[in-house]
């Protein structure tokens, strides 16, 4: 017998457990592995959201000592019946689209032009990607500052480009410009993630195709179109998967910024559900608008 | 050697076994918002933690987050909090899910009785159902809504000689809504020492209860009633719906409209206090505890402030009401303490210091004292607005029904969506459905 740590902890093993495990097959001792994981992913995971679908069907209120009856389908019938639930759902719509768009432009942009090779490279990756290291929370905190008509910088960047005068316009407080505050912060704040993605995809497109265009006589129009998006796009779609289901779940940030106003404007479908569940503790019919949510982040 | 340090771990054993017993029957946690009543509250508890030898320890937590965190609290069942000083609405939910402790017996065998209070305030922090003699709060903290005034704006010579000739009629306090909408009509946008300032300072937050604590102030005065008082949950059409009410929200809008500073279409205490001081309005809407913190700031305090209570409307004269009661959380394990300190804090010479140190005693003998009145510039105010109190919902399902009403009223008065009547229209068939799911209708 060697004296490897595998010989010796085989030697330590009790002779009892040893003879058991002797027995297992190669499946066997794989779900003996997976096992755990599996045990801890379905009561974690899979449980609750039985759990919750179970809920949806009744008038359950988890503050409330009282008893629970099945009501159906009564909540879902309420919730897309509800004018205020469409009203979030558009605005979250709103909100998906116009972030996901602008961070793919701006994004794709600035990993193109980052990924050339120019002085000051590296100093100009790092300031760009500081925005995402932020808390969300922090952020949309000090953006209400930012948007202030008083004492805002951005409103007097508006007033310094547009002539447009600074304190009369509210970002934050007008019904129009409101949905687009929290665009604009969002996009601020996860532009870098999508350019670091895209980056990534730049720079494995090995230099040796571009050469072989060159040869070709490709232009650099060409080159782009047909070489570097096509290339880049796997890596595009993931950046859009990431940022749309994030997007999708939006809380914290539009909650410091604009506490879901003015009115409903900026009430996306996660601040509803948040107010539904945890504030008037309508267990059921928040388990019911969950579910339903689930169905397009599932999708 | 041997023997020599069993007997050490032994002794460390017996040690830290009675210090950790020692600790949890000897301290106490009493949760509070973080604001500076809080502090002044830290400082008064040091005379019952040397009476009676219990640690206070103290759990504060930011307004926006308070109610949050404390009804997670209460409804989880947590055992942080041995008393709660508690929003006056929740004390319906608190008293039926058993979270709070039921204090007539202790009161009744301590000899304290709610006679000594301000009657506004044992309805709004003590009572459940509202009207009956249930207590499950002794009332702590006094607080109501009311205005602060820039009393050197008001009696610069030019404007109350362009006020005059603008409206009619002097610059000063306003006798009634209308001429509050005036007063900050007239200083929208007006130069003072070379810097634009702004008339009124409104409660407008989405999140929480901001907008419904501001709009409740000219509703009440306009007519605005809770539905019929005498079948609150089958009548509220004609009631929350009524003329005066849309009327009332209607006067909220224009003076948002007319004379609210850029910006602040989601302000609440915090933002309110900040725009005053730093001298961007002439008016501002806010509870009375922040009045000592303006009477002493250093840019706007003393005589360059007034404060008066809410002005009047066309149906009468009302604030709302603010302020807290302090309970007792039926989950905590120290009972004993807890209701100790009931019983210290409902002392008259505690209840006197209390106010002294920055706090507001509900205490009959405090504010109704010789001489309380003229004590502070905003004593007066402060005794007028208590005196036209009337308060939100505090049924246990007040959560569902303070947020549609946030909604509702945002939306049209902030974001300018829909008429008045449709709003309040719809609030009436919000809160129709919650007492419905309640199965009060």
């Amino acid at each position: 017998m060697s004296g490897t740590p595998i010989d010796k902890i085989a030697q330590a093993t009790p002779h009892a457990v040893a003879s058991k495990v002797r027995g297992l097959s190669d499946r066997a001792i794989a779900w003996l592995f997976v096992g755990p994981s599996i045990v801890l992913l379905l009561a974690v995971n899979i449980f609750p959201l039985i759990w919750t679908i179970n809920l949806s069907f009744t008038n359950f209120k988890a503050n409330r000592l009282r008893d629970v009856d099945y009501i159906g389908l009564r909540n879902y019938e309420r919730i897309l019946t509800d004018s205020d639930t469409w009203q979030s759902m558009q605005a979250t719509a709103h909100f998906l689209f116009w972030t996901i768009f602008f961070q793919v432009l701006i994004g794709f942009a600035l990993a193109y032009l980052i990924n050339k090779k120019f002085k000051g490279n590296d100093m100009w990756t790092t300031i760009i990607v500081l925005p995402m290291m932020l808390s969300p929370a922090v952020v949309g905190n000090f953006w209400t500052f930012l948007y202030q008509p008083q004492i805002g910088l951005f409103n007097y960047v508006v007033e310094f480009f547009s002539g447009v005068d600074a304190s009369s316009f509210s970002m934050i407080g007008d019904v129009s410009l409101a949905p687009w505050s929290i665009v604009i912060v969002d996009t601020w704040m996860w532009t870098p993630f999508v350019m670091l993605i895209c980056l990534a995809g730049l720079r494995s497109i090995p230099d040796s195709i571009y050469e072989a265009a060159e040869c070709d006589r490709a232009s650099k129009w060409r080159q782009f179109w047909t070489l570097t998006v096509p290339m880049v796009l796997p890596f595009l779609m993931l950046a859009v998967l990431f940022r749309g289901i994030e997007n999708f779940k939006m809380f914290d940030l539009v909650v410091q910024l604009t506490g879901g106003g003015p009115g409903s404007l900026t009430t996306l479908t996660s601040i509803d559900l948040k107010r539904e569940a945890f504030e008037k503790w309508r267990t059921g019919y928040a388990s019911a608008y969950a579910v339903i949510l689930f169905v397009p982040s599932l999708a | 050697m041997k023997a020599s340090k069993l007997l050490m771990a032994t002794a460390l054993t017996a040690v830290t076994g009675l210090g950790a017993t020692s600790a949890s029957a000897e301290s106490m946690t009493l949760c509070w918002a973080a604001w500076d009543p809080a502090n002044a509250l830290v400082e008064l508890s040091k005379d019952f933690e040397a009476q009676s030898g219990i640690d206070m320890e103290f759990e504060f937590v930011p307004w926006p987050n308070f109610a949050d965190r404390m009804l997670n609290e209460l409804n989880s069942n947590g055992t942080l909090c041995d008393l709660l000083i508690g929003d006056s609405q929740w004390i319906g939910g608190a008293a039926e899910n058993g979270n709070y402790v039921k204090l007539n017996d202790f009161f009744d065998a301590e000899g304290i009785t709610m006679n000594d209070f301000i009657p506004a305030t044992v309805t709004g922090y003590a009572e459940w159902p509202k009207g009956t003699p249930n207590y499950w709060a002794l009332p702590a903290y006094a607080d109501v809504v009311g205005w602060t005034y820039r009393r050197d704006w008001f009696e610069r010579p030019e404007l109350m000689a362009e006020f005059k000739e603008t409206y009619g009629y002097d610059l000063g306090v306003p006798a009634d809504l209308g001429q509050l909408k005036d007063i900050a009509a007239f200083f929208q946008g007006r130069e003072i020492d070379g810097k634009t300032v702004y008339g009124a300072a409104l409660y407008t937050e989405r999140g929480s209860e901001g907008i419904t604590m501001g709009v409740t102030n000219a509703l009440y005065n306009f007519g605005f009633e809770y539905g019929n008082p005498e079948n609150p949950y089958e009548e509220l059409d004609g009631f929350v719906n009524s003329a005066g009410a849309v009327a009332g929200l209607e006067f909220y809008k224009d003076l948002y409209d007319a004379g609210a500073a850029p910006g602040s279409s989601n302000w609440y205490m915090g933002e309110n206090i900040d725009a005053y001081k730093s001298g961007q309005v002439a008016l501002q809407m806010n509870f009375a505890f922040i009045w000592p913190g303006v009477n002493a700031d250093p840019n706007v305090g003393g005589d360059r402030t007034g404060y008066f209570a809410n002005p009047p409307g066309p149906a009468g004269q009302f604030a709302q009401l603010g302020g807290q009661g302090i309970s007792v959380v039926a989950n905590t394990d120290n009972m004993e303490g807890a209701l100790a300190y009931i019983k210290w804090f409902a002392q008259a010479d505690v209840q006197a210091q209390w106010t002294e140190m920055g706090g507001a005693s509900a205490m009959r003998s405090v504010v109704e004292a010789e001489g309380f009145a003229d004590e502070q510039p905003y004593n007066q105010a402060f005794l007028d607005s208590m005196a036209i109190v009337k308060d939100f919902w505090a049924e246990p399902s007040y959560a569902s029904l303070l947020l549609p009403m946030q909604s509702r009223v945002h939306n049209y008065v902030i974001a300018g969506q829909g008429t008045a009547q449709e709003a309040l229209d719809g609030l009436v068939e919000d809160w129709v459905e919650v007492f419905e799911d309640e199965g009060l209708r």
